[in-house]
């Protein structure tokens, strides 16, 4: 999430002849289709599973549209007032490792995994569709100049990403809600995805 | 497991069961420092609040495995009646308590929050400490906090800070 490197906009060329992913110069960032064919079909299966878990709200709880991080599967606002801060952890003396560790903490029910914060604000997810959400994050401009080799690897490898299916439990006790498709299952749906040109369908 | 860490000053090497006890069971039932409070076990109180490495932590929600090699302060540690912490003087003249449970945390919460914002505003209070207190002495606590805040300022050396 602290990584801070560039890559390029728009590269139209090889997203018309359809060259898929760049090699690590960085150029390219996604194919919009205008049609569903046939060939973009696994491609297209891929982005579906992919995006089943990218708008489930334990993805979508960190990156708000209104500075404020949510809780819980009905997603509301973070408890005790807390909103993003200078740096997407709180504020000064009250930030988020005032209470979230590096590990979920089941004792007390406070959820916590390495580098907790909330995604910063270029990255606001809540309330996008499933396109908008896709097209933000190839967007170098709004995923904090992430390469698609890093969106892979933000999305695949990431601890607190991750995190999503080891939620741990909740202040009553209860198992938080993973999303609704295996890590395994997303993983290989998300590389697929790359690997098959980063296309994002038509709304 | 062993676990060692400073506390208040002193090294301590502590054999424990489950590196996942909260802290705060370390330093009330092992230790007996029963300073720091037990209101809610879901860090969501502020009474348990503590410093660690001078931040400020609740210690309910804090495993003791995440404590070696690091240095905890706790109220007892803050300042004693012969050299009172700015926090502590400023609590006994703005006569804050009320029961008190409360008072321990939110003192915690404020030392570490003056070291980061020195002179802080009412908004910076109003962000930064959000601890609960069932008696309602926030009213005196914000008085005491702009106090000590003055107080702090007032005592350091101008020669040799
Ligand atoms: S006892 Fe730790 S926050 Fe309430
Ligand atoms: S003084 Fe009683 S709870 Fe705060």
């Amino acid at each position: 999430m602290k990584k801070r490197l560039h890559f390029s906009l728009l590269f139209l060329g090889l997203v018309i002849f359809g060259f898929g992913l760049a090699s690590s110069t960085g150029y390219n960032t996604y194919y919009v289709s205008e049609t569903d064919s046939v060939e973009n079909a696994s491609s297209s299966e891929a982005f579906d599973k992919m995006m089943q878990v990218l708008t489930h709200e334990r993805c979508v709880n960190c990156h708000p549209n209104d500075n404020v991080p949510k809780q819980g599967a009905d997603s509301h606002p973070h408890y005790f007032g807390i909103t993003r801060g200078d740096e997407n952890m709180g504020y000064q003396a009250t930030n988020c490792a005032t209470c979230h560790q590096s590990e979920n903490n089941d004792y007390s029910g406070v959820p916590g995994a390495p580098e907790w914060s909330l995604a910063p604000d270029k990255m606001k997810w809540e309330g996008l569709s499933r396109v908008e959400i896709a097209k933000s994050m190839m967007d170098a401009e709004r995923n904090g100049g992430r390469t698609p080799e890093e969106t892979l690897h933000h999305l695949t490898e990431h601890e607190l990403v991750l995190w999503a299916w080891n939620p741990g439990l909740d202040a009553n006790g209860n198992l938080r809600e993973v999303p609704p498709v295996p890590k395994d299952e997303y993983i290989a749906a998300v590389k697929e995805w790359f690997e098959n040109g980063a296309v994002i369908p038509s709304e | 497991m062993t676990i060692s860490f400073q506390i208040n000053g002193q090294a301590k090497s502590m054999d424990i069961e489950d590196g996942n006890t909260p802290l705060l069971w370390v330093i009330r039932d092992m230790l007996n420092h029963k300073g720091t409070k037990f209101g809610c076990g879901k860090a969501a109180c502020g009474a348990c609040t503590l410093l660690i490495d001078g931040e400020a932590v609740r210690s309910c929600s804090y495993a003791v495995k995440f404590a070696a090699g690091k240095s905890i302060t706790t109220i007892e540690g803050l300042g004693n009646k012969e050299n009172p912490h700015p926090v502590q003087q400023a609590w006994i003249e703005e006569i804050v308590p009320q029961c008190g449970y409360c008072q321990p945390g939110f003192m915690m919460a404020t030392a570490a929050l003056l070291e980061k914002i020195p002179q802080p505003t009412d908004e910076d209070i109003d962000k930064n400490i959000i601890n609960v207190c069932r008696c309602g002495t926030y009213y005196r606590m914000r008085k005491a906090i702009h106090k000590a805040a003055q107080i702090k300022a007032e005592s350091i050396d101008p020669i040799n800070s």
